[in-house]
């Protein structure tokens, strides 16, 4: 009596939770509607009822700055500036090496005792670094990209913002190891750390300026201090990583050998998995990079500080090239350890005893190429500084340009922008802000219940409550609004584009080489020429957003695609799909997953670039950081910090959980 | 049989993987020891179970099973690299599992050695300086422990490579690397875990013939672990059987092809060659009295007398030790087990 039927649909009554879903939609619509005259607290908080943690943290911070001491030894004060006096010794060495010389005396008055490194020399350091690191291709690389930056007279600022990298990066690669150690050896450490860790990689960075700058003052150091604290993170993540990556057969020979702990860890684990620790390395490089621009805002100085002082007088010309610099700076720096972390050793030598030049060739040259070009710069500056009359600039054009399709093309960019605003963003952003902040939360608890349960529903609810009694419910409105939209086109964009490059093999090619180049480049460089375009704004704001966001959705979605099964592609064939229909039912389906993820990922992206358009006027909480940061004010920037990172945990929690639903239904997960 | 006493004991031996948070009660003592049936209800692997074994000075034990038998828990367990979850460890009479972390690194230092089945070489040292990492983690100055070094890797056949990395050498020759490491500080226990089970059939032969002759030189107490049962037949002198955690049978390799205990292990002996097995003294008759033609030793192989007996009609007397008749074997005899297969 077995009958074939064909597949039937559930009835509603067998799906309980659309029904919840439909039912609860009904009820917060009519709320929405007609409830404001009666309920008028659930649309705008009173002021009585908004919590006064913020006050609460500044009176903290305060106490710890002016009262409290550890132990009656000494003053909190007197802790942050002897760390930050710490620092200080490496990084003035450095900056002396590279850029000022060593001097005597302060000031004016001041007497080189000897010359910084000539350009000369840097350039050929890098040349040789790059040929020890991987070929002859590489040097040229490295060269050229430090050769741009004495050309066009960026010099000066990029070995300002060379000497702070140098400091950061060790700094920060070596507390990532050693709390990376700690958490893979003690169980509780870990269990303490990763929350801390997912919280620091969701705060906007600029809400820990605000401490930063407070604790350690306007200067290089705070800003160094800021960039180790930014870019350790990952470090830590891949430290363990790589540590559980060890194959336990190794871990097996080091008790077998009868190691201590000790001897376990640095002689068996941390070489073993070297290869790994050293893709960490290049992460905390180019997160160092990243906040060059960011890090000026409290002191960094160098080429951060010339693209932020020309976007803040709208010269777009200097700031492009001062941008660019940093961007080539990030290309020569990224590829050189890349390089380095994968330069296979050198194999074993077992000829005849050799001089020092045979065996330290890179070294010694170097050494020769600095003594040489130092003592030549004595006899002619041009050979110690590149002359500024050989300077070249393209700042002027680029201004140029900027002017000329102003002039031109004003109207139509006018009007697409007016349309835009006028049709999609202000009523959207009227939308979310006229929601009842209960109704809100409750489909929050909602989504969360039906996507994993009752613990994430709990989540979602807290961190949303915290938002709503902060106050701070319309800016994190407008922030979701402005998110929102950029996301919306972001995904419009990239998700086609992904599909293309994962179809097309030539797509593939420009669209990688397109979405390397746009992950190297800083936020702020995004920011620039739309400001010009477009003037400051929302509509500015989300442009920026879309265009640093949108790599994940590209990258995600065309890795999701190729990534599906072979098997079942082949099966498709077989069953005589069409290519269209191969995409569209196969596909696709099975790519959701990953492309879920990659949305997500566009929301972080879109989180931490909104804090960045603050700088062009939006009124999110962006904006509430940036204000906390001007006015030195921890409890203010703390807060809408706090809610920054509530809203990025919420959307990553939600959307996870449903990708997660996704794949147990199509039977991907492990 | 053996006079001596055994070098390394285990005792009811168990590893259980898994949670035993909400599963405390079943390895209290009262419920000792758990069925099957409770370590599925908590989801609980008995990688190792109740296994009881004596290895005796000098000989090889060959740990055999199909992969995922618990081999490689079990000989963890004797050197406590994995912690039992019940039982004794008597490795000369003392029990392990009261050592203190320092004893037993102590222990493991001076008296065990291990060799892995994907080599565990550390890939930024030397094959000088991967032979000389156990002296290392000792402390032993570097002159000291290189001179070491050097002459376990000359046993081990790779002199003129010491400067080598690992990643410029062949399997077998990482292996080799892997042997000389761990016999760098000349333990009296040898632990091989699969150690030719990553090398091609070829090299594995050349590699097995190797090992046998370095036995015949150190003469350690081994406990080597194969999936490979003609491994096993090759190298051993007693072999365990081990099936879903549990010991089915141990013996000689002989006492497995003639008498196996389960039809899991006949199972493996169905395709062995028996008379490269069999040994004279298994099959003879009884004394007869009648004339012989000649003698054979009744410790050879089967294999090992077919040619001098298979043209004669005769019967052969068999000889223990000092010479003496023990009984009697003719061709009928060698032809029945050469029929076997
Ligand atoms: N660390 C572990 N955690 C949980 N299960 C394990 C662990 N190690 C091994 N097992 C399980 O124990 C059983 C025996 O494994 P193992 O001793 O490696 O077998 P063999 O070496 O014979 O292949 C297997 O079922 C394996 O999955
Ligand atoms: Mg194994």
């Amino acid at each position: 009596m077995n009958q074939i039927s064909p597949q039937q649909k559930p009835a509603l009554w067998q799906r309980p939770m659309l029904v919840v879903w439909t039912i609860s939609l009904f009820i917060l619509t009519i709320f929405w509607l007609f409830g404001k005259p009666y309920l008028a607290w659930a649309f705008k908080l009173p002021r009585g009822w908004q919590s006064r943690l913020r006050y609460h943290i500044s009176d903290a911070a305060n106490w710890l700055l002016d009262d409290a001491s550890f132990f009656g030894l000494f003053t909190f004060t007197e802790f942050t500036r002897s760390i930050a006096a710490i620092v200080a010794v490496p990084y003035d060495f450095v900056l002396s090496i590279i850029s000022t010389g060593f001097l005597e005396g302060v000031g004016s008055d001041a007497i080189q005792l000897l010359p910084p490194l000539s350009w000369i020399a840097v350039i050929f350091l890098v040349f040789a670094l790059g040929r020890y690191a991987r070929d002859w291709k590489l040097a040229m690389l490295a060269a050229g990209c430090f050769s741009y930056l004495a050309i066009f007279g960026q010099w000066h600022s990029s070995m300002i913002t060379l000497a702070s990298i140098i400091i950061a990066v060790p700094i920060g690669v070596g507390f990532g190891l050693m709390l990376g150690i700690f958490s893979y050896r003690f169980w509780w450490f870990d269990r303490a750390i990763s929350p801390i860790l997912d919280l620091m990689q969701t705060v906007p960075v600029f809400a820990y300026l605000v401490p930063i700058l407070v604790f350690f003052g306007f200067s290089p150091v705070a800003a160094i201090i800021a960039t180790v604290i930014y870019a350790t993170p990952p470090m830590v993540r891949i430290t363990i990583l790589a540590l559980k990556q060890v194959p336990s057969e190794l871990t097996d020979l080091g008790n077998m050998v009868g190691c201590t702990g000790h001897q376990q860890m640095w002689k068996v684990m941390i070489p073993s998995a070297s290869e790994s620790l050293m893709v960490g390395v290049n992460q905390v490089i180019m997160l160092s990079l990243n906040m060059v621009i960011i890090a000026s805002m409290i002191g960094a100085g160098g080429l951060g500080a010339d693209v932020l002082a020309s976007l803040r007088r709208l010269d777009i010309g200097a700031g492009i090239e001062a941008g660019l610099a940093i961007v080539v700076l990030a290309i020569a720096l990224d590829r050189l350890s890349q390089a380095l972390a994968h330069r296979p050793p050198d194999p074993h030598y077992t000829g005849p005893k050799r001089s020092l030049l045979q065996r330290y060739p890179y070294s010694l040259a170097g050494l020769a190429v600095v003594i040489i070009s130092g003592l030549a710069g004595l006899v002619w500056a041009g050979f110690q500084r590149w002359p500024e009359a050989w300077s070249l600039t393209t700042g002027k054009s680029a201004n140029e340009i900027v002017k000329f399709i102003n002039i031109n093309f004003y109207d139509q960019l006018d009007a697409v922008k007016t349309a835009l605003l006028l049709n999609v963003l202000i009523p959207f952003k009227r939308f979310l802000l006229s929601l009842p902040w209960p109704g809100v939360i409750a489909l929050l608890g909602l989504a969360g219940f039906s996507l994993k349960g009752w613990r994430l529903a709990v989540l979602c609810m807290l961190l949303g409550l915290f938002i709503v009694f902060t106050g701070l419910w319309p800016k994190a409105m407008i922030t979701v609004y402005l998110c929102g939209i950029s996301v919306i086109i972001a995904s419009l964009i990239g998700i086609p584009i992904g599909i293309m490059a994962a179809e097309w093999k030539p797509a593939w090619n420009i669209t990688q080489l397109i979405i390397d180049t746009l992950q190297t480049l800083p936020s702020f460089v995004y920011l620039m020429p739309v400001v010009m375009l477009f003037r400051v704004g929302d509509f500015t704001a989300m442009i920026a957003v879309v265009a640093y966001a949108i790599v994940p959705a590209i990258r995600y979605t065309s890795h999701g695609l190729k990534h599906v099964s072979e098997d079942l592609i082949e099966a498709g064939v077989v069953s005589g799909c069409t290519p269209l229909q191969l995409l569209t039912k196969i596909k696709l389906k099975l790519a959701l997953p990953e492309i879920m993820l990659g949305i997500n990922q566009t929301i972080m992206l879109a989180l931490s670039m909104l804090v960045i358009t603050a700088l062009v006027g939006t009124r999110d909480l962006g904006q509430e950081v940036y204000i906390a940061l001007t006015k030195g004010d921890i409890g203010r920037g703390a807060i809408a910090g706090l809610c920054i990172a509530f809203i990025a945990i919420i959307a990553d929690r939600l959307i996870t959980a449903g990708a997660d639903r996704i794949k147990t239904r199509l039977g991907l997960a492990k | 049989m053996r006079s001596k006493s055994p070098k390394l004991v285990c005792d009811h031996v168990w590893k259980i993987f898994g949670d035993l948070g909400k599963a405390q009660h079943i390895i209290d003592a009262q419920y000792w020891p758990p069925g099957q049936s409770d370590l599925d209800k908590y989801n609980l692997i008995g990688a190792v179970q109740q296994v009881s074994l004596e290895v005796f000075d000098g000989e090889i034990f060959v740990i055999m099973g199909l992969s995922g038998s618990g081999k490689s828990t079990l000989v963890r367990c004797m050197s406590r690299l994995i912690e039992p979850t019940n039982g004794r460890i008597l490795f000369n009479g003392e029990d392990l599992l009261e050592k203190t972390s320092r004893e037993m690194i102590e222990i493991r230092r001076h008296k065990m050695g291990m060799v892995f089945q994907h080599f565990a070489l550390l890939p930024h040292l030397t094959v000088l300086g991967n032979v000389a990492f156990p002296l290392e983690v000792q402390g032993i100055a570097r002159a000291k422990r290189e001179e070491r070094a050097r002459q376990v890797i000359e046993l081990v056949g790779l002199k003129g490579r010491e400067n080598y990395f690992p990643r410029e050498l062949s399997g077998g020759q990482q292996q080799r690397v892997g042997i000389a490491r761990s016999l760098a500080d000349e333990p009296e226990l040898w632990f091989l875990d699969e150690p030719f089970s990553a090398l091609d059939p070829l090299i594995r032969r050349e590699m097995q013939d190797e090992f046998l002759r370095l036995q015949s030189m150190l003469r350690k107490t081994i406990v080597f672990i194969t999936h490979d049962f003609d491994e096993a037949i090759r190298l051993a002198d007693r072999i365990a059987i081990m099936k879903d955690g549990a010991v089915d049978q141990i013996g000689t390799p002989e006492d497995i092809v003639i008498r196996p205990a389960t039809d899991y292990v006949a199972e493996f002996t169905k395709n062995v060659v028996r008379a490269k097995v069999v040994s004279v003294r298994s099959i003879m008759k009884p004394v007869t009295g009648r004339p012989a033609i000649g003698e054979v030793a009744g410790t050879a192989k089967v294999s090992q007398i077919v040619s001098k007996i298979k043209h004669s009609d005769g019967i052969f007397a068999v000889t223990d030790e000092d010479g003496e008749r023990i009984g009697d074997i003719s061709r009928d005899d060698v032809v029945e087990i050469l029929m076997q297969g």
